[in-house]
């Protein structure tokens, strides 16, 4: 063995450790801040319920009797991460298709920096703009008594989930091999046909897995929301309603309380439940992708 | 050569510590009421007019994040609208700090409504059932045929417990009213005062010192007998208008050094007039 490929091994072997190590810090940290949130939530509940917590109607945390009862915040993350999805959804995907399947190159070219460039808007920004254009529009269009409704919030929300939703999901169509839909055009279908029947299926998992990835933003998405859906914490019967989320409750009461009480500990505790949330959305994706592969 | 430079790098790099050291020791921080970042930015400025080598920075957040920030030792000074909890007291001696209470303005906080509403005037009793929900049409109070759209600051605002306690539970302990659910809670004064700028529903609270020609502040009684009295400094002054309350800053212990001259510099006359510019009420003395 020369001495030149026994250096060439060690660095290897050390590029090689190197490189699991980075692999198990992600996992350890993963891990370290699910047990810290889980430490300080769970001390929450040597006061009140688990069934207290998640369906209790009324979120009161400063009272002299505090109540910490975050069905409502539930309710209206889940109503304004539903209204983003139902957005955003369809005209992601149609874009994405248009960008991988329709579009000219120079469109392209210009359509997807212009998606970039909307990915690039900080959400706070976003917020703001919402608040004073946004808001007053949807007041006056749908005669409701405040424009701070989960319906502002899913609209802001689709903005930012869509440049996720449209770049992953063009990557997965732009994946799909090109023999497939020159196959299915041999065989004498249109070019819509081909689009629907045979692309878009074929790459139906990685367009799961935008949906999903554009899901997993909107509900972790905080300032915007915060600043447009008017954060009254009360069960929505519609979507034209104001909506407390449970993102918006943790940023906006975190700088009050005092470090230890139950008020700290209730909101790690919501911390758990938004954790649990969004593991179960990459479950979902992660279910979809395998049953689709196989 | 190069053993110069050996030498005279730590040497310079310990010198400009040293002076950057001795620069810091003339800053604070400030923390707190979300009312009074206007009033503290201003005295904060011209305080380093007069005083151009110290640095003194004023954020909001409200006066619970102010007095918890004080409580952990992240600031200075605390600015407070509500007097401190005996709770954050007990947590404050457990961390060795000891929050001493100097007033240094008082508020009129101003219950407003958008121009267009034709309500000019409520009683208290008026304004505690429409923020806790037991009125929830202008029509009831002889407005328009309209639901009435209710907004509140934060849980982490000293507005915010001031209001609950001083008029929602008229300053009796043993009441537990509380705003109602459907109530939306506000970020900032200032998202409170935009909305209520577009929204003839709204109704809201603030500092008056938020108010402008876009918002209509109405006039308050204690009974429907009382004179309605509308938030204005002089109002203020000779305790006619109901809603008022003491402006605070906590420091920790004795004052001194920066902290005690920029105390003193709120409380001197220049101080004074400031809280005048900034359309709060300056203390009696």
């Amino acid at each position: 063995m020369t001495r030149n490929s026994s250096k060439l091994r060690i660095s290897e072997f050390l590029i090689e450790k190197a490189i699991y190590l980075s692999g198990l810090t992600t996992i350890l940290i993963v891990v370290l801040i699910f047990i810290f949130l889980a430490k300080e939530g769970l001390s929450l509940f040597k006061h009140i319920t688990l069934s207290q917590f998640l369906l209790g109607k009324k979120w009161y945390p400063i009272s002299e009797v505090p109540q910490f009862g975050i069905l409502p915040l539930i309710y209206g993350s889940l109503l304004v991460t539903l209204g983003a999805a139902l957005i955003s959804v369809p005209i992601g995907i149609a874009s994405a298709t248009y960008i991988a399947e329709v579009a000219s190159p120079k469109i392209k070219e210009v359509l997807k920096s212009g998606i970039e460039l909307l990915a690039a808007i900080p959400s706070v920004v976003l917020g703001f703009i919402g608040m004073v254009t946004l808001v007053p529009l949807v007041k006056s269009t749908f005669k409701v008594p405040t424009g701070l409704t989960a319906f502002s919030g899913s609209l802001i929300l689709a903005f930012m989930a869509m440049p996720t939703i449209v770049s992953i999901a063009e990557d997965a169509l732009n994946a799909v091999p090109k023999k497939y839909k020159e196959a299915a055009l041999a065989l004498g279908a249109t070019r819509w046909q081909a689009i629907w029947r045979v692309t878009l299926r074929a790459a139906s998992p990685g367009i799961v897995a935008a949906i999903m990835l554009g899901i997993g933003r909107v509900i972790g998405e905080t300032m915007a929301v915060m600043m447009v859906t008017g954060n009254a914490a009360r069960i929505p019967t519609s979507i034209f309603q104001p909506v407390r989320t449970l993102t918006a409750t943790i940023a906006a009461e975190m700088g009050e309380t005092v470090r230890g009480s139950d008020h700290f500990h209730s909101l790690f505790a919501i911390g758990i439940v938004l954790f649990v949330i969004t593991f179960t959305i990459n479950l979902i994706a992660d279910f979809a992708l395998h049953r689709k592969n196989t | 050569m190069f053993r110069k430079i050996c030498f005279i790098l730590p040497v310079f790099i310990l010198v400009s510590g040293l002076v950057l050291a001795q620069k810091n020791s003339q800053s604070i921080q400030i923390k707190g009421s979300d009312t009074m970042v206007n009033l503290g930015q201003a005295w904060a400025e011209n305080y380093m007019i007069k005083y151009p080598d110290s640095f003194i920075a004023v954020t909001g957040g409200g006066s619970g994040t102010g007095i918890a920030a004080l409580i952990e030792g992240t600031c200075d000074m605390a600015f407070s609208s509500r007097t401190i909890k005996q709770k954050e007291i007990d947590m404050a001696a457990k961390n060795h700090v000891k929050p001493m209470e100097i007033k240094v303005a008082m508020d009129g906080l101003a219950v407003v409504v958008s121009p267009d509403n034709p309500i000019n005037q409520l009683t208290v009793d008026d304004i505690a059932d429409i923020f806790t929900g037991k009125i929830t049409d202008w029509k009831q109070l002889g407005g328009d045929n309209l639901p009435i759209v209710v907004l509140s600051r934060e849980v982490n605002s000293g507005t915010h417990v001031y209001f609950k306690e001083h008029i929602l539970r008229k300053g009796d302990d043993k009441r537990t009213d509380e705003f109602a659910d459907s109530a939306l809670l506000m970020p900032s004064s200032q998202a409170i005062a935009d909305e209520i700028k577009q929204n003839k529903n709204a109704i809201g609270y603030y500092g008056m010192g938020y108010l402008n020609d876009t918002q209509k502040a109405l006039a308050i009684a204690k009974d429907k007998n009382g004179p309605f009295v509308k938030p204005t400094v002089e109002n203020v002054v000779n305790g006619s208008y109901y809603i008022s309350r003491p402006l605070l800053i906590y420091t920790n212990g004795e004052t001194q050094g920066l902290v005690k001259s920029f105390i003193d510099f709120t409380l001197s006359d220049e101080g004074q007039q400031i809280v005048r510019q900034i359309d709060f009420v300056p203390i009696v003395k």
